[in-house]
């Protein structure tokens, strides 16, 4: 589904990401770490095609199709989604009206009828059962006023509705209560199916008991550091990320045993 | 230059002579007025209220005043919001249509032409006490031309505790059977103690002949009383429009004004609030939209006199192609209104690098005790926006759009009257060439 090769992005001029290797197949979940700054919410906007990042060298392969040629709204309308670590407000526009038009433009794009505000608002209503979303959300503005784990809930949200094929999730825990990440992670695994994949970026294992993820990557100084199972994860909580930089100096070979 | 000025002036005055003389106590205004617009003639970019608002091409263009002639405007209806049931009075070319007008649940006050108010001696010692009161035309050109042409027009009168329950509507149209023609249109509100009323004044146009408005409408508020009013200017792209809405607020007196400008190509629109007695509050919303080479000019006067009155001022604009927007908020607060709390924004949203605002907030605070705060931002549409609006599959022209329409919506979604919000979030739209369903 997705193929990353040799990725390097700069932002400014600046080269954050360094050769990122990954390949993702349908049905699979992925979950990257890494310590703050390493490169991680680069790489899903890169995915997402934001707009301020330049990549410089490699490749994306989606769908066998290149990603980085297409423009940002197309790779959404193709299945692409990314949660974002900081959602952005959008004042004066409903929940609702935001999240019908983002879906018919979907639905357009595949040749399939649009669906009508009524037609829509059962849809909806459907969905946001899985983020256990409160009604009175769909008429305020898109993330305007809402908490920050209310954003977080609302990100998964549309994911309910986009029903992406590819989903990067990042740090979409961080900020949400402990009641709040069951919920919110019970709603992704609600909406895993073998047909889709997600990568999930985050900071805490916490998470992981609840998305089980097949693999795990650590991402520093822009690259893979370090690549396996959802044992992994449980290595880092314990021993933190000294250990993996110092002992690949951030060349990112994805192997070796841990020193110590 | 200035000859020529004069000259285009002229035939205002030619036309005022033409004028059928009426009750000496009118006769004595209007020509009071007629001699001040003589001396002062149209404002000029000399004029620093007008430094930025160029009427040479208004001055030169000749218009006639229109005459009462006008009585046949086809499907009125279409209108009229839907809210009104009936209550529904006509203006064309600025005389107060009888044939046209509906008065379905009006019973309780009285809206009558201001031109026979006058001479009625039911109603003469109000009206001839609040007429050219609140809009003086002594220091403005407009004000006074407006006033010597005054011959009809519209006087509500809505008497002591009466709670007018559904909207009343004032369409005022322009209509071009008698070519470039001049509309003086005058309204003249005066609410007694404790009653309400919900008041749409709109300007529309019935063709696209190019015409000349200048509108007046004076708004008196007794105490106690409440007024919600909204002014929509949707007059067609050859126009001119000039406007004025001048209140005068009575003790613990709510005025509660939205004033929406999409038409025309030149218009400008002066709204002043005088808080004259203690605990009244005002909140003078509007939203301007102009785009191609529209040029639309608001300015406002906030008078707090007495204490303990509240204002607030959201103005917004959006502007686009070479659109020019003049934002010009005054707010006084005057020697011993203390407690008195001032709000006044006002931001614009430019969407192409052609367009230009000149916005200019203006706090003159002479007590010591009050809460004022102001504020003035012009900005484009913010580029992490609409990213997030691209990541979730809409293209770049819908983002925009939709980030339009939401910068609008902080104005609009205040609307109580669920068909003009509709008109209007539509008219933002198609302004802006797209579409977005509910
Ligand atoms: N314009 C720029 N110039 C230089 N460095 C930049 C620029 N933009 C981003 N960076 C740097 O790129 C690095 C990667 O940032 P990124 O947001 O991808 O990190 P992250 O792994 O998501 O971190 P966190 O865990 O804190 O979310 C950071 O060190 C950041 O400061
Ligand atoms: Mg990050």
């Amino acid at each position: 589904m997705l193929e990353i090769r040799n990725l390097h992005a700069a932002n400014d001029g600046n080269e954050i990401l360094k050769g990122i290797n990954l390949t993702v197949r349908k049905g699979e979940v992925h979950a990257i770490m890494g310590p703050n700054g390493s490169g991680k919410s680069t790489l899903a906007k890169v995915l997402a095609g934001h707009p301020q990042y330049e990549v410089t060298a490699g490749e994306v392969l989606y769908e066998g199709k290149n990603l980085l040629e297409m423009p940002p709204d197309e790779r959404a309308r193709e299945g692409v989604f990314m949660a974002f670590q900081y959602p952005i407000e959008v004042p004066g526009v409903s929940n609702a009206q935001f999240l019908r038009l983002a879906y018919n433009e979907k639905r357009k794009h595949h040749g399939e009828e649009e669906l009508d505000p009524l037609e829509f608002k059962d849809l909806l209503k459907e969905r946001a059962k899985v983020v256990e979303m409160d009604a009175s959300f769909m008429s305020r503005s898109v993330n305007e006023g809402f908490s920050g784990g209310e954003k977080k809930r609302n990100e998964i949200l549309q994911m309910a509705v986009l029903e992406p094929k590819l989903a990067v999730l990042d740090e979409t825990d961080s900020g949400l209560d402990i009641d709040a990440l069951r919920v919110v992670a019970g709603g992704v695994n609600q909406l895993l199916t073998p047909d889709n994949a997600i990568i999930v970026v985050t900071h805490y294992q916490r998470l992981l008991n609840y998305i089980v993820p097949h693999y795990v990557h650590v991402l520093a100084g822009g690259r893979i550091a370090r690549e396996g199972g959802k044992e992994l994860a449980l290595e880092l909580e314990e021993k933190g990320y000294d250990w993996i930089t110092s002992v690949d100096g951030g060349k990112g070979t994805g192997a070796g045993a841990p020193a110590n | 230059m200035v000859t020529e000025l004069v000259k285009s002036e002229n035939h205002y005055l030619t036309a005022f002579r033409e004028l059928v003389p009426t009750m000496p106590w009118l006769e004595l205004v209007r020509s009071g007025a007629i001699d001040r617009f003589e001396q002062l003639g149209f404002p000029t970019v000399r004029d620093e209220e007008f430094k930025y608002t160029n009427l040479a091409s208004l001055a030169k263009e000749r218009f006639q005043p229109a005459t009462r002639a006008v009585e046949v405007i086809a499907d009125v209806e279409r209108f009229a919001y839907p809210e009104t049931a009936g209550a529904h009075l006509v203006v064309v070319n600025g005389f107060l249509s009888e044939e046209l007008s509906t008065r379905t649940g009006l019973d309780d006050v009285v809206a009558i032409d201001l031109f026979s108010a006058v001479a009625d001696a039911r109603y003469n010692k109000i009206a001839r006490k609040y007429l050219a009161r609140n809009a003086n035309y002594h220091d403005n050109g407009l004000k006074a031309l407006n006033t010597a042409f005054l011959q009809s027009g519209v006087f509500l009168w809505i008497p002591k505790n009466v709670k007018l329950e559904t909207p009343l509507q004032i369409t005022f149209v322009s209509d071009a059977s008698s070519a470039k023609s001049a509309s003086f249109p005058r309204l003249l509100v005066v609410a007694e103690e404790n009653s309400s009323a919900t008041l749409i004044e709109s300007f529309v146009s019935n063709d696209d002949a190019s015409h000349f408005t200048n509108a007046i409408a004076e708004i008196v508020l007794k105490d106690g009383a409440r007024l919600e009013h909204y002014r929509l200017q949707n007059e067609n792209r050859s126009s001119y429009h000039v406007g004025a809405t001048a209140a005068e607020l009575g003790r613990a007196s709510s005025y509660d004004a939205t004033s929406i400008n999409f038409g025309a190509q030149l218009a400008r629109h002066d709204v002043s609030v005088v808080m004259d007695h203690e605990g009244a509050e005002c909140w003078v919303d509007g939203l301007y939209v102009a785009g191609a080479n529209q040029h639309s000019d608001t300015h406002s006067v906030i008078d707090h006199k007495q204490p303990n009155c509240t204002s607030h001022q959201l103005y917004k604009g959006i502007l686009d192609g070479n659109a020019r927007a003049v934002f010009n908020g005054k707010i006084f607060v005057r020697e011993g209104a203390q407690k008195t709390d001032a709000m006044q924004t006002n931001k614009n949203l430019l969407l192409s690098a052609q367009a230009r605002v000149d916005t200019k907030p203006q706090l003159e605070i002479y007590a010591d005790d009050v809460k004022c705060a102001h504020g003035a931002a012009v900005g484009q549409i913010d580029e992490e926006e609409l990213f997030y609006l691209e990541a979730r599959g809409l293209n770049p022209e819908l983002g925009r759009s939709l980030l339009t329409y939401g910068f609008a919506e902080e104005v609009i979604g205040k609307i109580k009257i669920e068909s003009i919000r509709a008109q209007l979030d539509e008219a933002v739209l198609t302004h802006l060439h797209t579409r977005l369903e509910a």
